[in-house]
């Protein structure tokens, strides 16, 4: 009997779409158990530690409620403005998903820091200084990386109201006040429970913002008190108590995320303005003018002062920070292909396998949105210990790591269009014949270029500008660029750190645009 | 029910639906039916009757609840869509977007791209035969509809299958340049000798093209009948579906 070519095309889709998924359970839960299995006890949590527990909970409620708060009049402003720019402008609240975290925090210091702009304006005026580190410090990064999250995601909710409603609303003579009770509340009530628990679970597992602006018994998060006992106290017990702790926390939080559909935040189209009838009075134009300013100033300032500050130090940059960066590229290369290559196979397993196991899959590829990198990272240092030095292994893991962290984003990008190849080709492309690689090649990649360009420039930007595992395995030598650019930090090496900061943030952003360009290029297939 | 237009068959290059059953929910089609080599065959029924879903089993889409169907005495029921001696046009996606005519037509012959010289040349016959010399390099977005219809046609005439299966393909185009594509295929199957099923919603292209017809109504696949027959004395599941005014032969329409 010969042999199917559309059945081992299949066969194929499921092992690879397997491995992934195995892969994904030593990631998210293998990890956990090493830790718990190797640490040799458990230590019982002390006092500080449930510090660390309160402090995650708090920052993280704060972080997310101010986040929603604030965007949802920036975002209703902007929905119902035009102005030069307006694309702009949302297209660079996009940004910061992709803004190394360093970068951010020596932004923010340079404005609300000791010796930043609002300081010194309230010298000026004779007042006392902010003090920005601690719960305010940590919630302000927090804050600053995802109210434009929060507000592309209302943005979104925004421009699903058809036009139309604001129509019938302008002839039922609906003001401003009416047309928020009637349209845009009900769709506000529909997505600030998702965006919120977004928000909440991606500061829960704060790590650099913590270890940069927060730090001190006082303002450690879970995560950061795991580092601590890890590679200061060299506990293990308290490490692996620490990563149960972390885990529940995130388990809780991704199954009431599970609950509340998640908007992605990261789609197109939305830049579209519809047009208002009830928003014509000059104060209300000046509120929601105030607003876009404000917001814009906010996001900008912070990055041009980065820009500005590094500038000047480029050039003097020390031969180590230029071999960091070398090593971040390879690391955020590797990432990306690995991340796209798993993406591509769990994908294609969840279609293959139906409906209802295809979700299951689909969660496993999601469940990562609410893991711990520290945790994995604990997980895998205590995982390769017995073979070698898990030193030897700092950049492997990283790229992995970041690759499984990257993979939720990747999978929401891709997955749709994949879906539409497969509803509206393959028929086409089963009666043809097209099976397995040449399928790849011929139909699905050409036709997912778009996305795939696009998941490949976040995976490539974030990866470069993580700073997490590195931390617990790298020595003085093999430091990627975010680690070289702590230590600088740390060194009060304030005029490299400056510099550092610039090439950073110059090449995660050109990593992005490299790749998303050449997803657009032929996009018009 | 016994209708007194049904065709009988001897000779060994049959399609042979043996007692196919196709079940989707509550949706059941039953079909035992034959045809021969060569024939051109269209099939007609009330919408959601299943004359998609009967083409869609041929072609190897959708799975036989029972039964099996067999072409020159193999059983085929098993095998995947591309391993089965058919080529099909859908209603819609005949063409990948991003690939040029070339590319498209191309595909029949390899599905990996690689090409010979000789297989290029082919390639560029097909081209010629549908009238498309000079278009290789456009992408459907920059073809018209029926320059769209001729692509896949090319690709029907370079894969050389002996079963030819329509499922409304030209049903976005004017009636004019519909009725050029249906002759267009005619022709093609007639060079070929390839065997036609055409579903169709008009019963003027039934009587220019088909000389048979599959009745496909009230979860049953009938016939081939012969089509001027079937349609001048219709049965009432017909009727219904027709209307008074459009049966009877074609001079009174």
């Amino acid at each position: 009997m010969t042999r199917d070519p559309a059945l081992t095309a299949r066969l194929l889709v499921l092992l690879a779409g397997g491995g992934v998924a195995a892969w994904l359970i030593v990631l998210n839960f293998g990890a956990l158990g090493a830790v718990a299995w190797r640490a040799e006890g458990l230590t019982a949590l002390r006092g500080a530690d449930w510090a660390a527990v309160r402090f995650t909970l708090i920052q993280a409620l704060w972080s997310a409620a101010l986040s929603v708060l604030l965007a949802i009049p920036i975002a209703r402003a902007l929905a119902r403005r035009r102005f030069i720019g307006r694309g702009a402008l949302i297209m660079l609240m996009g940004a910061p998903f992709i803004l190394p975290t360093l970068v951010a925090v020596l932004g923010l210091l340079a404005v609300f820091g000791r010796a930043g702009l609002v300081n010194q304006g309230l010298e000026g005026l004779g007042f006392g200084r902010l003090n920005i580190f601690g719960l305010q410090g940590v919630v302000l990064a927090h804050v600053f990386y995802n109210l434009p999250l929060a507000t592309r995601i209302l943005l979104q909710g925004w421009a699903t109201i058809p036009a139309e409603r604001f129509r019938l609303g302008a002839t039922l003579g609906f003001g401003p006040r009416e047309n928020f009770r009637q349209l845009e509340w009900p769709m506000l009530r529909e997505l600030v429970p998702g965006a919120f628990l977004v928000i909440f679970l991606i500061c829960l597992t704060s790590f650099s913002v913590a270890l940069t602006m927060g730090g001190g018994p006082r303002a450690t998060t879970v995560e950061l008190a795991i580092y601590q006992a890890f590679r200061f106290d060299f506990d293990m017990g308290r490490a692996a108590m620490l990563a149960l702790v972390q885990f529940g926390l995130c388990a809780c939080a991704g199954l009431l995320a599970w609950r509340v559909s998640l908007p992605s935040g990261l789609g197109s189209g939305m830049d579209r303005p519809v047009q208002r009838f009830d928003t014509g009075t000059l104060s209300l134009r000046l509120w929601d003018g105030a607003l876009i300013v404000a917001g814009a100033l906010f996001l900008l300032v912070p990055l041009a002062l980065v820009a500005l500050r590094g500038l000047p130090h480029v050039a003097g940059l020390p031969p180590e920070v230029w071999q960091a960066a070398g090593r971040s590229l390879l690391v955020a290369l590797g990432a990306t292909g690995v991340t796209l290559a798993m993406t591509l196979a769990l994908a294609h397993a969840v279609i293959a396998v139906g409906p209802g196991r295809g979700a299951m899959l689909e969660w496993l590829g999601l469940a990562a949105l609410a893991a711990s990198p520290l945790v994995i990272g604990t997980g895998l240092y205590l995982l390769i210990r017995p073979f070698g030095n898990p030193r030897d292994f700092a950049l492997v893991v990283t790229m992995l790591v970041n690759a499984g962290m990257a993979l939720p984003f990747a999978l929401r990008l891709i997955l749709p269009g994949l879906r539409e190849v497969v509803v509206s080709q393959g028929r086409l492309a089963d009666s043809l014949g097209l099976h397995g690689w040449v399928r790849l090649r011929i139909v699905t990649l050409p036709r997912l270029r778009r996305s795939l360009g696009f998941a490949a420039g976040l995976t490539a930007a974030l990866s470069m500008g993580d700073l997490g595992v590195i931390m617990l395995f790298a020595e003085r030598e093999g430091a990627t660029l975010p680690m070289q650019l702590y230590r600088l930090m740390t060194a009060y090496r304030l005029d490299d750190a400056a510099g550092t900061a610039l090439v950073l943030l110059g090449s995660s952003l050109a990593l992005f645009w490299l790749f998303d360009a050449w997803g657009r290029r032929f996009a018009d297939a | 029910m016994h209708y007194s237009g049904y065709l009988t068959h001897g000779g060994a290059d049959l399609l042979t639906l043996d007692a196919v059953t196709i079940r989707q929910d509550d949706f059941l089609l039953c079909a035992a039916l034959q045809i021969t080599a060569g024939a051109r065959v269209a099939v007609i029924g009330p919408s959601g009757a299943g004359k998609s879903t009967l083409l869609g089993a041929i072609a190897g889409f959708v799975p036989l609840a029972e039964g099996r169907i067999i072409w020159a005495n193999a059983d085929i029921s098993g095998q995947s869509p591309a391993l089965r001696p058919i080529s099909v046009l859908f209603q819609d996606n005949n063409l990948f977007p991003h690939l040029s005519a070339f590319d498209n037509v191309a595909l029949g012959l390899r599905p990996s791209l690689r090409l010979t010289k000789t297989e290029r040349a082919q390639v560029m016959a097909a081209l010629d035969r549908v009238g498309l010399s000079g278009y290789e390099a456009r992408r459907p977005a920059q073809l018209s509809g029926g320059q769209q219809s001729r692509v896949a046609l090319a690709r029907v005439v370079l894969q050389r299958k002996p079963l030819v299966l329509l499922d409304e393909p030209f049903s976005a185009l004017g009636p004019a340049l519909k009725a050029e594509m249906l002759q267009l295929v005619a022709d093609i199957c007639s060079e070929t000798g390839a065997t036609l099923l055409m579903v169709t919603h008009d019963i003027s292209d039934a009587r220019a093209i088909a000389d048979q017809t599959i009745l496909v109504a009230d979860g049953v696949a009938e016939g081939p009948f012969e089509t001027a027959h079937l349609l001048d004395n219709p049965p009432a599941s017909l009727r219904a579906y027709i209307g008074a005014s459009l049966s009877g032969p074609p001079d009174r329409r």
